[in-house]
């Protein structure tokens, strides 16, 4: 069956889709697809009956039933010929549950699904756009690979629908196919350029999720829409956010030369290999000296900056690492701010977030300092959130606020939730490592939890005493003997090996104590964990070496045990260190130097953060939160040496003469539309912002007391709640004035849009209607006459000198703010120019102008 | 065809060979490829290899506390229900529901679940994702439950069963959020209610909407078209709660404000909303719902906004912490465990602080005793108290503060006996409620609407709470 359809659909060159599904239908014999589910059918003969009646509450009581059974995880395969006969329902919503079985079945029954195949084709030429988006939805969620052509067929159509929503819907279909049929990659591909040069924010998300599925490492397609993408992020909805934003964040990295200045690479705990990077850095620097940001770079960072205020804490998250990875070192502080907001969200995001600040608190102490006591740690905080905040704390002690943290750390050793407790002692060892200052103080402090009821805490304690002695070289006489004769006590075999293992380094300190204790564990040797165990045998080793008057028949006696020890481990330490240390004819060269080998100076070990080597990961990625490469984790490249031709993201257009001609009806329409996205430009906002400040100012100043003592009354009449602030509100702003006509601007392209679904006659005009927008948008960002529509005349005229200045006939730059939702896709096709145009540099420059002034005022 | 494998079916135009080498049939789409190949510019580093080609959310389980699993919901081919193992797994090793981690790692799977009302929802991921794009959409399945439904529960989404699937349905395509907006949502499933039920079930209509929501295609789509209201009006809550942590001593080690506005809204039309504050300063970082125009907050720090329609929060926000923060309530405690006996005594006392002239009510009192705590015989000069043997917590109820009077509760502790003595005191955790005052100060000015002719009723309320109010002792 399948050999035959594609044979049809080679003839047909994939051209008439709704034949070839009807005739997959065709070949399917019903006996043989009913037959064969007859004697499962028992079970639920009456949800078929119910399916089979001619009432459609009977079948949407059924559908209700088998979803019940779907969701549950029960399986409702058996009724599948009865469900997919209702799949042309009239009724919507027995419709959509249909829906939702096929999806869920039909990977399982192929032939039966086909069945339902040439119902979704004729929907896709519905005059309704709802109904043509879900029916691509279902269509494309079938997974049956025989349809494969059909589905092709049908993004592509939709890709060039003129309803952005089935648009938005071919972007899905397009990653559900890929998923179908990987080979498809290629045509996949060309949907995906094309719909990258949507302009609608509502395909923008869908599309780039697309890209970074299907190809991400098509880089020279998002060259042409970086700009586009840029200024759209703000409309976009939530989700195409972080999508787009992680995808512009490994955009920026293989395009624009490092911000990072070198003094600031060199900074702090940056890699090694990262520092033979900055040599060559250095002499590149040195030949083009001062450092430039693109304006490109500078657009992405700026536009990105307002969703920092986004509720979602997947944005925000996003933005944070935007910043982190590509803004100069300099302007990353302000990311702080957002992230410890979003500490106040559920734990699930806390334990996200802290994780992230934790690796970026290692390189940048500075940035979270200021809100230090937003870590503290409350006492109603699960235990990995307490654990998590305690690493933050201890990332951020320093010499300047150690003494409040070892207070604020005193309260934690206490906490009733000794695993925490267990962490904070871990902790206070770091910071005496880290901090000179106050090795003694928190030294001190260990020793006095030694004496803690909790047998947890105790042990923690040695541990890290254990460690802090080990650094310093300095007598400790006093806290070893301590130690000593908490052996009897304390069971926890971790803290036993560190005492043992401290008495055995420093044996030759403590003379008197330490053959004792290896006679006390001579005792209890066979009772001992392996972990204790084997820090007896070198405890016996060492006094041996040092003291063999002594203890020369206690280590042999602990020797014989070992011997036969259960543990391999343990035996073949034995039979190791009877080889280095009793001299016989057998034993080599190295006995000699027995002691050197076990008294030998050891390197104090390193108490370091967990989240070190965690800042290779991407922040926000399930990566960084694993700590391991997760499956289709994507590296962030290294800066380039030499940032690659900025030109490559320049806009061009070519006009054919033919489109120039204004047809009337266009004409019409031009100025309300044009009046629409220019309202939502940063230029207009920026400038005009002065204005209305004013003018609201002096509206509001009539008002100011009238709702003062509106606002006066409320809080003295406590028993209302809601107190009525009458101010009546004058429409004399000319900011809402515009909005309005923007509304209306909006409703009448809608309009526009649904006659030219009905007749297709009108496209050609419409298409060039849109052109024609492009090229009177293109005039706003040259000149700045606009509305009036003879500035048309004025762009096309400029439009001719600079052609001459390019040399590029017919070409000009599109407008980056363009904002129009409604434009049936033109496919501009682009030309490569040798560089940026000076006036869209002037531009940029503008902005970036506006924005830093705007920042010095409110910050 | 050209070099198309032969154990392929080809009927399509094009196909890949070597890499940055395409093959085409000539044909229709011949032109636009040739460009492709023209244009393609090789970037080793911009991501490479080979990818396996699911994403974002794959499966969703629903998980009550004993661990059934009572729903699940598949967006791409089906995952057995035995992948949760490795979350009950971690669910035992973490003891308390709290912990267990919201992220684990399985051999072929990445399991990202959130915890809600006594319910796990897991969701199944198949490659790299951010994690909180899964962490932030599965809170907001959760908010629209709870908002259809008025509950988060097991027993609701049982009984909702239907709809919770069309929900979800529309929610995530491919596993990627498609409409999540409450006022789209609402427009294309309608929510159950008892009357629509009964007249459904005569009619036989349906709760599902065939009109494609008009916000999914604006540029507002957070607000559904064609409201109408007889009475016009639009709410304000200034809703703002204290985080503090008070030490032993009673001085605060920290504090800060959190506040949020909630808004409720029931405007006819489109209108065009702008909110002033009088001390728009105060607010040191605010986060927005989408419909508030950013850039007129920057250069007005006004809230300029087209809203959504019905109940929705338009900012949350928190008050610089260089402002010195108010604290309503002191705690005067004593709690004492004596060495080697089986008792203990606690007393605490609530009295007013810097309350602004206005009362303190619905204070309540939880402290999480020490494990060794067997009973505890209190009396209580206002209120109720309880004391749950079981997780050893003790609530006390206060009520409100009168000043002549302060509430106080004291009595004997029980302890096991033999067993050491806590460590640590328990810390206590303030619940209270002030009416008719922001305590940071924050007012709002004034509220404008543009964009509509009839005048609309407008109201402001102001309330403050405890957040995470927790003092040492």
């Amino acid at each position: 069956m399948s050999s035959n359809s594609f044979a049809y659909n080679e003839q047909s060159g994939g051209g008439e889709a709704t034949e070839l599904g009807q005739e997959a239908t065709s070949t399917i014999s019903p006996s043989g697809a009913f037959g064969l589910f007859s004697s499962d059918l028992k079970k639920n003969e009456d949800l078929k009956q119910m399916l089979e009646s001619n009432k459609d509450s009977a079948k949407l009581d059924a559908m209700k039933r088998i979803v019940g059974m779907i969701a549950k995880g029960k399986n409702a395969s058996e009724l599948f010929p009865a469900v997919v006969k209702n799949v042309a329902s009239k009724n919507i919503e027995i419709k959509k549950l249909v829906y939702v079985y096929l999806v869920r079945y039909a990977e399982e029954q192929q032939d039966l699904a086909l069945l339902s195949i040439s119902t979704f084709q004729r929907a896709l030429k519905d005059p309704n756009q709802l109904i043509r988006a879900s029916a691509l939805r279902v269509l494309s969620s079938i997974r049956v690979p025989i349809i494969v052509p059909i589905m092709m067929l049908a993004i592509k159509e939709a890709s060039a629908d003129l309803s952005p929503y089935v648009r938005k819907n071919a972007a899905h279909a397009i990653q559900k196919l890929y998923s179908l049929d990987p080979e498809q990659k290629e045509m996949l591909i060309e949907v995906i350029e094309k719909l990258l040069k949507d302009k609608s924010t509502l395909v923008a998300g869908s599309v780039v999720m697309a890209f970074e599925e299907v190809c991400p490492d098509r880089i020279d397609l998002i060259h042409k829409n970086y700009r586009k993408l840029c200024n759209l992020l703000v409309d976009v909805e939530e989700w195409g956010q972080v999508v787009i934003i992680h995808m512009l964040t490994r955009y920026a990295r293989t395009q624009f030369v490092s911000p990072w200045k070198e003094d600031d690479g060199l900074e702090d705990n940056e890699k090694n290999f990262y520092e033979s990077d900055d040599e060559q850095k250095e002499k590149t620097d040195h030949r083009k000296k001062p450092y430039t940001m693109d304006p490109d770079h500078r657009l992405l960072i700026r536009n990105t900056k307002p969703l920092l205020q986004s509720r979602n804490a997947a944005v925000v998250m996003a933005v944070a690492q935007l910043y982190w990875h590509i803004s100069p070192k300099s302007e990353v502080g302000i990311i702080s701010k957002s992230l410890v907001r979003l500490l106040r969200s559920n734990r699930e995001v806390q334990y996200i977030v802290l994780q992230n600040i934790a690796t970026m608190s290692i390189q940048r102490k500075g940035m979270f300092e200021p809100y230090l006591k937003s870590f503290y740690v409350r006492s109603t905080d699960p235990t990995m959130i307490k654990t998590l905040k305690l690493e933050i704390l201890t990332n951020l002690a320093n010499e300047a606020n150690i003494s409040t943290l070892l207070r604020e750390f005193q309260t934690y050793v206490k906490s009733q939730d000794k695993q925490f407790a267990a962490a904070t002692i871990q902790t206070i060892g770091r910071c005496a490592t880290n901090i000179s200052e106050v090795t003694d103080t928190c030294l001190n402090g260990l020793v006095c939890l030694l004496s803690n009821r909790d047998e947890i805490v105790v042990a923690e304690s040695v541990v890290v005493i254990k460690k802090l002695l080990q650094m310093q070289p300095v007598q400790h006489g006093e806290i070893i003997k301590h130690m000593a004769k908490l052996l009897d006590s304390i069971t926890v075999p971790v803290a036993r090996a560190s005492i043992l293992w401290l008495i055995g380094e420093n044996c030759e300190r403590v003379p008197k104590i330490a053959p004792d204790v290896l006679r006390k564990m001579a005792k209890s040797f066979t009772s001992e964990d392996d972990l204790v165990k084997l820090q007896i045998l070198n405890l016996g080793a060492k006094l041996y070496l040092t003291n063999s008057k002594q203890t020369k028949l206690l280590t042999q006696y602990i020797l014989n045990l070992g011997k036969y020890d259960q543990n391999y481990d343990i035996r073949d330490r034995t039979r190791f260190i009877r080889q280095l240390i009793v001299p016989n004819e057998k034993s080599g060269a190295l006995s000699k130097y027995a002691k050197k080998i076990f008294l030998a100076q050891k390197p104090a070990p390193l108490l370091e953060s967990p989240f070190k080597d965690r800042d290779h990961f991407q922040l926000g990625t399930l990566s960084h939160t694993l700590n391991t490469k997760a499956t289709g984790y994507l590296e962030l490249s290294n800066w380039p040496e030499v940032a690659p031709d900025p030109s490559v993201r320049n806009v061009e257009v070519i006009e054919l003469a033919k489109e120039w001609t204004p047809a009337g009806k266009a004409k019409k329409e031009n100025p309300a539309k044009k009046f629409y996205s220019e309202s939502e430009e940063e230029e207009d906002s920026s400038d005009s912002s002065s204005d209305s400040e004013s003018e609201s100012e002096s509206a509001s100043g009539e008002q100011e007391e009238e709702g003062d003592s509106s606002e006066d009354s409320s809080e003295d009449t406590s028993s209302e709640h809601r107190s009525d602030s009458e101010s009546a509100s004058e429409v004399g702003d000319k900011r809402t004035a515009k909005r309005n006509s923007k509304s209306k601007g909006k409703s009448d392209s809608e309009d526009g849009e649904k006659e030219n679904e009905k007749s297709k006659t009108s496209d050609s005009s419409s298409t060039d209607s849109s052109s024609e927008e492009e090229s009177s948008s293109d005039s706003e960002s040259v000149s700045e006459s606009e509305r009036e529509p003879e500035s048309r005349k004025v762009a096309k005229e400029k439009e001719k000198k600079k052609t001459k200045q390019d040399r590029n006939p017919l070409t000009k730059d599109v407008s980056l703010l363009d904002l129009d939702d409604f434009n049936p896709v033109s496919t501009p096709v682009a030309l490569p120019t040798p560089a940026l145009s000076p006036s869209l540099i002037a531009d940029l420059e503008g902005l970036n102008l506006s924005t830093c002034s705007s920042v010095i005022s409110y910050e | 065809m050209l070099t198309a494998p032969p154990s392929r079916p080809s009927g399509l135009s094009c196909r890949q060979g070597r890499k940055g080498e395409v093959h085409l049939q000539p044909g229709l789409l011949g032109s636009q490829a040739q460009e492709v190949q023209t244009r393609w510019r090789p970037s080793p580093c911009f991501g490479a290899g080979k990818r396996s080609p699911t994403k974002m959310i794959h499966s969703l389980f629903l998980i009550n506390c004993s661990g059934d699993i009572f729903l699940e919901k598949h967006w791409k081919s089906v995952v057995s229900q035995s992948v949760c193992d490795y979350f009950f797994e971690a669910q035992e090793k973490a003891a308390d529901v709290e912990n267990v981690p919201p992220v684990i790692s399985t051999p072929h799977h990445y399991l990202i679940s959130i915890y809600r009302d006594k319910l796990f929802f897991v969701s199944v991921i198949q490659t790299e994702v951010p994690p909180l794009f899964v962490i932030e959409f599965l809170h907001r399945v959760a908010d629209t439950f709870q908002d259809y439904f008025g509950e988060c529960s097991e027993a609701a989404i049982k009984d909702n069963v239907v709809i919770v699937y069309e929900l979800l349905e529309e929610m995530l395509d491919n596993g990627f959020p498609l409409a999540t907006e409450s006022n789209i949502l609402k427009e294309l499933i309608k929510p159950p209610t008892i009357l629509r039920s009964v007249v459904n079930s005569i009619t036989g209509s349906s709760n599902v909407g065939d009109t494609l929501p008009t916000g999914q295609l604006s540029n507002i789509p957070w607000r559904r078209a064609g409201v109408k209201y007889t009475n016009n009006e639009a709410y304000f809550d200034v809703v703002e709660e204290i985080d503090a942590i008070i030490d032993k001593s009673g001085s605060t080690v920290f504090a800060e404000i959190q506040g949020v506005i909630d808004a409720c809204i029931k405007l006819s039309g489109m209108p065009d909303l702008s909110l002033s504050f009088m001390n728009p300063r105060l607010l040191d970082d605010v986060s927005f719902h989408p419909c508030i125009r950013f850039k007129r907050w920057e250069s007005e720090r006004v809230l300029s906004f087209i809203p959504p329609d019905g109940n929705f929060r338009l900012i949350s926000y928190r008050v610089s912490s260089q402002n010195l923060v108010a604290i309503p309530v002191y705690v005067k405690h004593s709690i004492s465990f004596k060495e080697n006996s089986s008792c203990g005594r606690f007393d605490i006392t609530i009295g007013p602080k810097q309350n602004m002239g206005k009362t303190i009510e619905g204070i309540t009192v939880t402290v999480h005793m020490p494990k060794v705590v067997l009973n505890m015989n209190l009396t209580p000069t206002q209120g109720s108290y309880t004391f749950d043997p079981v997780t050893k917590v003790l609530t006390w109820d206060v009520g409100k503060i009168t000043p002549q009077k302060l509430p106080s509760l004291k009595g004997l502790v029980n302890l096991q006996s033999g067993a050491p003595k806590p460590e640590e005191n328990p810390s206590l955790n303030i619940q209270f409620k002030i009416q008719q005052l922001a305590i940071s100060g924050l007012k709002v000015n004034r509220l404008d609407m543009y964009g509509e002719k009839y005048k609309p009723f407008k109201g402001v309320k102001y309330v403050t709470k405890a957040g995470k109010f927790q003092v040492r002792t």
